[in-house]
């Protein structure tokens, strides 16, 4: 699997929040060589099984690592002559949408645009404000009457982009957030079939994170994981925010510290990076992380939560940047820090017996 | 198809090196003579019979697009516009910059780092910069300089079906040049400059001085125009509409068509069944305010086909309309050499 060329073919995938179908089947071709179950559940996570290695009969620790495959897009609201106008499935900033292409799923895929009229028709005082979504609208380039045998109201549309190259082995895109993190998932599972854990290893790329981290509930609940990783995107380190705010891009993992995550997970995250020279960055979180972490570590009785984050520019936009080998080291962080869990680790986070 | 690639070939107003090679590939077995003047303007001759009439046709070969003004320390670029672009359709865009096509992002700050009310600010292209992934100034210096132009990076693409819609970016003014490219294929019996435009949207800057050297008797603009029927929040008609055909400028914001020539292009449509409709008066400008205005004075007219969303990264037009702009453009010029040009 080449990090570069997977991250690509789940970036130009559709899979807006609740209709990830398109993205999963992807994600199940990359995961299967390295696991030796698949399910998908009712929510439509899918769900990777490397066993540990143990005695048979003897029931085995499990790790969570959730990585979430749903990204933000639009919906169609309405058809108004010829035109259409639209709505948002997770966070937007409506600021990036005038001029960007999209992709209709109707009755069969319709390129598109998110129309703007020229400046030379734009009175000053409009130029001045951003475009309300009620006067954004979706031009597919089709007559009226053609409208509406391909297009209903309800139709999910994705934002589209290629995938770019960038220099510095830097990459943007769409979707990065957090398909980067599915990268990163696949990436470890490959590393893991060269080393021994005793641990179960549950992979799970999650739905609907962006429309509040459903497929992280239903999905940690069903599997009854020991502990669980999740791993997303972070601020990266862009011109005009201060650095207090962000992690660097190249810079490896950022791992997180804070409420939401265990602390003997944080330091033995930690100590792992140094004893195999990963760089890595630390991420403080003084409150929810707002990733799968915040709905795992609530699951049942509790649970043990670590979040490992990629650090990305420009989240939520069309050209979310982040740098390749950021990817390799969390995929490596992750399997090498699975290698290491044992039942001490377990006594020491204050496991229940098995 | 000719549009797909004059569409995706690079020439921000000041650089159209790339489309003037296009143009010159695709007019040097029809054209009798062409030359190449001090702006960069591409003057193609088709001579006629020996009448002594002089018809000039000009379509502009740049397209708005940004210079990289300055490398920052920590290798983002700072940018402006070239021609109008309205700063909102900026964020979140693909660019490539400078003959090497560097690739790079107009990125933002999250939404989630914002104040809300952040979001309903427009951002000044001064905020903006370019991301080429470079660490550090030293980097960015190796792949791109100050001066460097940046186009939309944006591939051509077929839509629809009873349209013939297809999208991509520059049809201002491609779609006119590809409309020149056509007419050169023919024969007139006067002799036909077909000039190819630099730096329209700067200030009509070529055609200012093309139609000096050319010295026509007679002129048309031929242009991609703005089309904005799309659903407003107070309901104004259109300045054009898809499909509804060539749009014919009585009146802009650079010139009033020469009243002789408008009537020609009415009657030849009407005679010919073109469709065709007129550009809601006092929008926009064109190479024909300033051919107008050359030496003594020329009688011109602009012929525009119709292109919703230009000046921003993506357009669109109707292959429809760009044929019947192409027919209207040849059957008018049949008979452009009959009209009386002498005033009374």
């Amino acid at each position: 699997m080449q990090t570069k060329e997977f991250l690509k073919r789940l970036s130009e995938a559709s899979g807006v929040s609740g209709y990830e179908a398109g993205v999963r089947e992807r994600v199940r071709e990359e995961f299967s060589p390295c696991s030796d179950e698949i399910q998908v559940d009712t929510m439509g996570n899918l769900i990777a099984l490397k066993r540990g290695e143990g005695p048979p009969g003897v029931p085995r620790r499990r790790i969570m690592l959730a990585g979430h495959m749903d990204e933000i897009g639009l919906l169609v609201s309405l058809m108004e002559k010829g035109f259409l106008r639209f709505t948002t499935v997770g966070g937007f900033d409506l600021r990036v949408l005038p001029g960007q292409e999209v992709v209709v799923h109707g009755r069969r895929d319709l390129p598109g645009i998110i129309g703007m009229r020229p400046p030379h028709v734009v009175s000053a005082e409009e130029r001045e404000q951003t475009v309300p979504l009620e006067q954004l609208f979706i031009d597919v380039g089709l007559s009226e009457e053609e409208l509406g045998r391909w297009v209903r109201v309800g139709d999910v549309v994705t934002v589209q982009r290629q995938f770019t190259e960038l220099s510095g082995n830097l990459a943007a895109g769409k979707g990065f957030d957090d398909r980067a993190a599915v990268v990163c998932i696949a990436n470890c599972l490959q590393h893991l079939t060269t080393l021994k854990h005793s641990w179960d290893v549950y992979a799970v790329a999650t739905v609907q994170e962006e429309t509040g981290l459903k497929g992280a509930i239903t999905s940690t609940f069903g599997l009854t994981p020991d502990i669980g990783i999740a791993i997303d995107v972070g601020h990266g380190n862009m011109l005009g925010v201060p650095e207090v705010d962000t992690v660097n891009v190249g810079g490896g993992p950022a791992i997180g510290l804070g409420p939401n995550i265990h602390p003997s997970m944080y330091s033995r995250l930690v100590e792992v990076a140094r004893a195999n020279e990963i760089a890595y960055q630390v991420d403080p979180l003084p409150g929810a992380s707002g990733t799968d972490a915040w709905a795992m570590q609530v699951t049942r009785e509790g649970l043990p939560t670590a979040l490992v984050s990629i650090p990305l520019r420009y989240m939520h936009t069309s050209v979310e940047t982040l740098a390749l080998k950021d990817l390799d080291r969390i995929g490596r962080l992750l399997s090498l820090f699975i290698a290491s869990l044992d039942e001490a680790f377990a006594q020491e986070i204050g496991l229940a017996n098995a | 198809m000719l549009l797909r690639q004059l569409s995706e070939a690079f020439g921000v107003s000041g650089h159209e090196t790339a489309v003037r090679q296009l143009i010159v590939d695709a007019i040097k077995d029809v054209a009798h003579e062409y030359r190449v003047d001090a702006l960069g303007n591409l003057i193609a001759l088709k001579k006629g019979d020996g009448t002594s009439r002089k018809v000039m046709v000009a379509a502009h070969m740049d397209e708005v697009g940004l210079m990289i003004v300055r490398v920052e320390k920590e290798g983002s670029l700072r940018f402006r516009p070239v021609g109008g672009i309205d700063p909102r359709v900026l964020l979140s865009k693909k660019v490539l910059i400078g003959d090497k096509k560097v690739p790079g992002v107009i990125g933002v700050k999250p939404i989630h780092l914002l104040e809300p009310r952040a979001r309903q600010q427009v951002m000044p292209i001064e905020e903006m910069s370019i991301d080429i992934g470079a660490s550090s100034k030293e980097e960015a210096d190796n792949l791109v300089r100050v001066g460097d132009y940046a186009a939309f990076d944006v591939s051509f693409g077929e839509l629809g079906d009873t349209l013939r819609t297809v999208k991509g970016k520059a049809f201002d003014d491609r779609a006119g040049c590809a409309v020149l490219i056509e007419l050169l294929r023919d024969s007139y019996p006067f002799d036909f400059y077909a000039v190819f435009t630099v730096q329209e949207e700067v200030g009509l800057r070529g055609a200012k001085v093309a139609a000096y050297s050319v010295a026509p008797d007679l002129a048309f603009a031929l242009e991609g125009t703005i089309c904005d029927d799309s659903p407003k929040k107070r309901d104004v008609s259109p300045t054009t509409v898809l499909g509804a055909g060539p749009a014919i400028t009585v009146m802009d914001r650079s010139v009033i068509s020469d009243r002789r020539l408008v009537d020609l292009l009415l009657a030849t449509a009407q005679q010919q069944g073109i469709p065709y409709q007129f550009k809601q008066p006092g929008m926009g400008g064109t190479d024909a305010g300033a051919i107008h205005l050359a030496r003594e004075g020329v009688p011109a007219a602009v012929v525009s086909v119709p292109s919703r969303y230009i000046h921003s990264p993506v357009c669109l037009l109707s292959l429809n309309d760009l044929d019947n702009t192409i027919r209207l453009m040849r059957e008018t010029l049949r008979q452009v050499d009959a009209l009386e040009l002498a005033r009374a």
